[in-house]
């Protein structure tokens, strides 16, 4: 479970096709940019999840 | 040679490097202890907390290659060289699942090294060698990019020269660099990296908002970049492929390099030093949700190639693009600054990597094939010689090998240290392959790599595999056939060898073993 938690950031990078596009835009940057930099949270907050569900 | 320098950014640059000079020195006496041993010369004691290790393993991963190379190769190429995004987001999850485990495993045994791991694993020498080795190798061309990127901003402050002359302020840096990893050993560039990263932090904050404000906004960079990066591609009759997103052709190779380089990254000597120097395993799993703040940095420092095509920098070197996108549009004192981040920005991590190959030379070359009857002191001498030989060496990798793109470097070491992914990373979680298994494999990796990546001309990081008609990274060529010959001879090998560790060994320590 957490292995596929962990991967799940790393298999959305694989889907170029999906976000190889220009829009929607947000703040000016193309789709293809502003999607692979939020997704850089949003891995580090599954990352964080998953080490707080192994503490407890 | 001088008649051009920038003297009010030139100033302002040597001041900043004089300050971490001393500090290089001053942090000899930073959490005291013997630096005549190589666990303090070479790992600081291992007792690093987060905060620490979240500068020092931050420090060497993002170096000249995050300021100079990738955005280099968006000014050039567009948005294939935005490649090093997925590439910083593979590594985390990676390092959160894999490091706890060789942290745990290295502590119990006293392992330094990735080699030392190997050994103790597969009971097999001459897999210790080649994981040595590679780490050595592949630790060259990354420290000569670091060093491309130093000379690109000396250079941009107006310094000029020809010939060997040319290199003089460079070899003065690292000389001094030099000596004071020679003395304080991975404490000097420990400390150093606070200054770095708060350097890196001012220039990159002053950056993202400074330049897009005076060039109207985000979205009118991207248009000025696109449209600079259209007439590229028009001009070379559409041969070369550059855009603000990727052609079809540059997928595979786009993901493969990411891919590839996550491999990669985190094997080498380096890599391995920061993070067996954290004081625990959860100082590691801290650091991977923690280190990400850095790829965000990594992001919007690529787009400067971006900023410099839509404020019209025209150099004939990629590489000058930053640089010359400080010059055009901050004050001077203020260039200094931002070159200085980046001069020590690329310092820091080379004296980092130099470590890490000394450590991995003395304990794992040295030791077991000239001198094993070597003590702790002795061991100390060795690594200090031999971090001095990487950086030599590294430096005639610059002066006798030109290249186009420093990322190219880069890419050639990342090609090389994938190939130890599966001695390494494998055995944390199976002893089922062979030793002499793994080490074939290792050995088809590398030749295939060093075969599809030679070229007369230069090296090439990706290649077109069995006449398909996309190009893959040759490190994952190479890596999935090293896989595939050390999987078929580990099931017809019998393995024998003698395994050092117990699964027991590789799980958390408790809490009150952990030193203070």
């Amino acid at each position: 479970m957490k292995y596929l938690l962990l991967t799940l950031p790393s298999l959305a990078t694989l889907l170029v096709p999906f976000y190889n596009v220009a829009e929607p835009r947000l703040f000016g940057f193309p789709f293809f940019y502003w999607f692979l930099i939020v997704l850089i949270p949003l891995s580090s907050l599954v990352t964080y999840l998953v080490y707080k569900g192994e503490k407890r | 040679m001088i008649d051009h320098l920038n003297w009010a950014a030139t100033a302002v640059f040597i001041g900043f490097f004089l300050l971490v000079t001393v500090l290089g020195f001053v942090a000899a006496h930073w959490k005291r202890g013997d630096l005549n041993d190589l666990n303090e010369w070479g790992l600081g004691g291992r007792r690093f907390g987060a905060w620490v290790s979240w500068f020092l393993i931050g420090g060497d991963l993002y170096t000249a290659y995050t300021v100079i190379a990738v955005p280099s190769v968006l000014y050039a190429v567009g948005a294939y060289g935005f490649f090093a995004v997925p590439y910083t987001i593979i590594i985390y999850p990676l390092l959160y699942l894999t490091f706890p485990r060789l942290w745990a495993v290295a502590h119990r045994k006293n392992y330094l090294t990735a080699s030392d791991y190997v050994l103790g694993r597969y009971g097999n020498r001459w897999l210790e060698l080649a994981v040595a080795f590679t780490g050595i190798l592949a630790t060259m061309p990354y420290i000569a990019l670091q060093l491309v990127g130093m000379e690109r901003v000396i250079e941009a402050l107006g310094f000029e020269g020809r010939g060997l002359m040319s290199h003089l302020p460079l070899t003065v840096a690292f000389v001094i660099l030099a000596l004071y990893t020679y003395r304080s050993g991975l404490r000097a560039p420990a400390m150093i990296a606070f200054v770095k990263d708060i350097m890196i932090y001012i220039f990159v904050i002053a950056a993202i908002v400074v330049i897009p404000a005076k060039l109207g906004g985000y979205g009118a960079i991207f248009d000025a970049a696109g449209a600079a990066l259209a007439k590229k591609a028009a001009l070379s009759g559409s041969k070369a492929a550059a855009g603000l997103l990727l052609t079809p052709k540059q997928i595979v190779p786009f993901i493969t390099l990411a891919f590839g380089s996550g491999l990669a990254v985190l094997m080498y000597p380096h890599a391995m030093t920061g993070m067996l120097s954290a004081r625990s395993g959860n100082t590691i799993r801290i650091n991977a949700v923690a280190l990400p703040a850095y790829s965000v940095m990594l992001a919007l420092i690529a787009l400067m190639g971006y900023m410099a095509l839509a404020v019209g920098v025209h150099v004939k070197n990629p590489q000058d693009a930053v640089p010359h996108l400080i010059l055009s549009v901050f004050p001077d004192w203020f260039v200094g600054f931002c070159f200085a981040a980046i001069a020590i920005g690329a310092l820091v991590p080379a004296a980092i990597m130099s470590i890490g190959a000394a450590n991995t030379f003395t304990r794992n070359i040295w030791k077991p094939f000239i001198h094993p009857a070597m003590n702790a002191q002795e061991e100390a001498v060795i690594a200090k010689l031999m971090s001095l030989i990487v950086k030599v060496g590294a430096l005639a990798f610059i002066l006798f090998v030109p290249t186009k793109f420093a990322l190219d470097l880069q890419l050639l070491g990342g090609m090389w240290m994938a190939q130890i992914f599966p001695a390494v990373i494998f055995g944390l979680y199976t002893r089922w392959f062979n030793g002499w298994a793994l080490l074939a494999g290792w050995a088809a990796g590398m030749v295939i790599g060093t075969w599809l990546a030679w070229t007369p001309a230069a090296w090439v990081p990706v290649h077109n595999v069995f006449g398909s008609s996309f190009a893959v990274y040759n490190g994952i060529t190479a890596f999935l056939a090293n896989v595939l010959v050390a999987a078929v001879l580990s099931a017809l090998l019998p393995n024998t060898a003698r395994d050092d560790t117990r699964a027991e060994d590789y799980a958390d320590l408790p809490d009150a073993q952990l030193a203070e």
